[in-house]
């Protein structure tokens, strides 16, 4: 194991992309906080810094100082390893998410080097399968907390998780008929170019209906916006995470807000063209793949805040009554495009 | 090599604690843990479609049908005050009689697939392998087309009859 | 580098200790789970067999049995449910009632 150049910027880059995610997330609490207060037309935080951005800071602080409860009936192994689990998943899906084209940073590498932890040629299942997993974090939380709104919430939430997966999977399998490859890199490079010289080729365009079950299975998986009755505060309390205080907590509220990162980010690779994009030469496509993302998480905050939750019943009927069909039509009609037009 | 040994051992280790543990919780999660060594394995032996399938199909979905199971069932642990009082005698047998076959069986396995593959095949993996998932679809949808239509007729009726076995009379 | 043989040996010793786990458990869920590690002891041969051969009918049957699996294992788990609802246990030698 030589250390070359490209094995050194190999490792900056991992931790650079897990640096990168612990900020998203703190950047995203203050946003959250910050958007919702003007939907609902009052100043939200101002106090902490300028304008309110050390909030999250503040925020973190002070869940590191809370005392870390531990109820006495509780599992303590399998309390201990629900956080762990789901951070550890939400972290590890965005292994194989592209940010950016072949950058040689400037001339300072011999080869150019993807801005990519791992390419791996089933990058899309790895993805899928890394959310099936999550599905344990909160399983188990749910059940080693040992009080029952817990492990009501818990098989809720994983329940609905399950449930939505399914068209998750299949609006993957319609994008994966016009990629004709499972290779996340692979699909936004087949989105490169323009039609007519203005309309750019990416698959939001050929699969519009493809993109909301996407996005809409997308929100509940990660048990957000109209779908999070497993969390919902007025009805459970906290649901799987009631009795998680201080760090634990943080863990989960982290395994939150990475998992949009993540699926935002994932919808713009596959939906929304990567870091394609007019005026910017190809080295710095990044700052369009972090327009897109943002603009995606903008939109996850905004429905949070202006829609209705859903009852669970409500949740379930919908996923397998109307997603799961509408997924199915669209996987057949995407085929048979392909088939008719060649593509 | 080392990477052989480490998956090899975490399978192991695993699948035994799993088979010895009282609460099932925690067999099945140290069976999940050996589904990730196994997995490890598919990469090496460059079948990757198999690998995230076994993550996506048995760790993802079956394992979590093992646990919902386990926890709405709240199942005791299994008893073993009441067995050692009162079957002493007949608990040792069972035990000793089904590790004794079980190695047993490791030594025969061992011996008869190894005899199998013994000249051409022992050292090494000779050919080419098929791991891109175009090629294994080619296949799937060509020569093993009627399988795969026949499994998803089986799928189907696992679902009535999972759905049917376990409701609730009225 | 592994050769054929290590994967087969493995593979082995998984399903040795799978059938010492339905031989010796007395909790159905238990038995159950030793018959997932069987299935998956035969699904490295046929991986590690497959690649040996050079050819992906060794990953399609793999992809079979884990779907015969995942059947498998539904219906079982729905009878476990149904047994346990009479019974109260999970453990195999109280539903004997047919034992002449």
């Amino acid at each position: 194991m030589t250390i070359t150049p490209l094995l050194i910027a190999q490792i900056v880059l991992t931790l650079f992309v897990f640096v990168m995610l612990l900020n998203s997330a703190a950047v995203m609490v203050y946003v959250e906080r910050k958007v919702a207060a003007l939907l609902q037309q009052r100043l939200g935080p101002y106090l902490v810094g300028p304008k309110g951005m050390l909030q999250p800071l503040a925020d973190i602080i002070k869940l590191m100082f809370k005392e870390e409860l531990r109820p006495k009936a509780a599992d303590w192994l399998l309390f201990g390893l629900a956080p762990i689990i789901s951070a550890a998943c939400a972290f590890a899906a965005f292994a194989v998410v592209p940010f950016g084209a072949d950058t040689t940073f400037f001339g300072l590498l011999k080869e150019p080097l993807r801005l990519q932890v791992a390419d791996v040629n089933v990058a899309v299942l790895v993805i899928f399968a890394i959310a099936s997993m999550s599905v344990y974090g909160i399983v188990l939380a749910g059940w080693s907390s040992n009080s029952k709104y817990s492990l009501l919430g818990g098989l809720r939430s994983s329940a609905q998780m399950i449930s939505y997966e399914l068209s998750y999977g299949l609006a993957l399998a319609a994008v994966l008929l016009l990629g004709n490859t499972l290779s996340l890199s692979g699909i936004v490079n087949a989105q490169a170019g323009t039609w007519f010289g203005f309309l750019p080729r990416w698959f939001v365009f050929l699969q519009p209906v493809g993109f909301l079950i996407y996005f809409t299975a997308g929100v509940a998986e990660t048990n957000r916006a109209p779908f999070d009755f497993p969390e919902a505060e007025q009805e459970l309390v906290a649901g799987y995470h009631t009795e998680y205080s201080s760090m634990s907590f943080a863990m989960f509220f982290l395994a939150e807000y990475v998992n949009m990162v993540t699926v935002s980010a994932v919808a713009t690779n596959l939906f929304l063209g990567g870091w394609h994009g007019p005026f910017l030469p190809e080295s710095l496509g990044w700052i369009w793949f972090l327009i897109k993302v943002g603009a995606l998480l903008f939109f996850y905050v905004w429905m949070r805040w202006t829609l209705p939750r859903y009852r669970y019943d409500q949740l379930m009927k919908f996923g397998w009554k109307v997603l799961l069909p509408i997924a199915v039509i669209n996987l057949l009609v995407t085929a048979a495009g392909v088939l008719y037009f060649g593509a | 090599m080392t990477l052989f040994y480490l998956f090899g051992a975490v399978a192991v280790i695993a699948s035994l604690l799993v088979i010895s543990q009282r609460n099932p919780i925690y067999s099945v999660l140290l069976l999940i843990a050996s589904f990730g060594a196994l997995s490890g394995l598919y990469v090496m032996l460059e079948a990757p479609f198999v690998a995230v399938t076994q993550i996506i199909v048995y760790a993802g979905a079956i394992m979590v049908l093992f646990l919902f199971v386990v926890m709405l069932l709240n199942a005791p642990h299994e008893e073993t005050e009441q067995d050692e009082r009162l079957h002493a005698f007949r608990r040792q047998g069972p035990f000793r009689f089904g590790a004794a076959l079980a190695i047993a069986l490791a030594v025969e396995l061992t011996w008869a697939l190894t005899r199998v593959s013994g000249s051409e095949t022992g050292g090494g993996f000779p050919a080419e392998a098929v791991s891109s998932v175009q090629a294994i679809g080619k296949v799937l949808f060509t020569d093993y087309a009627f399988p795969f239509e026949v499994t998803s007729v089986l799928i189907l009726v696992a679902m009535v009859g999972a759905v049917v076995l376990a409701k609730r009379d009225a | 580098m592994p050769t054929l043989n290590d994967y087969l040996i493995l593979s082995a010793i998984l399903f040795a200790i799978g059938t010492a786990g339905v031989l010796i458990r007395r909790n159905i869920i238990t038995i159950l789970l030793s018959v997932e590690i069987m299935l998956n002891a035969v699904n490295l041969s046929f991986v590690a067999f497959g690649r040996s051969f050079g050819t992906a009918d060794g990953q399609i049957i793999v992809f079979f049995v884990m779907t015969v699996a995942a059947a498998e294992a539904a219906v079982g788990l729905a009878i476990v449910i149904a047994l346990f609802r009479h019974r109260e246990s999970l453990n195999p030698a109280t539903f004997t009632s047919l034992k002449w």
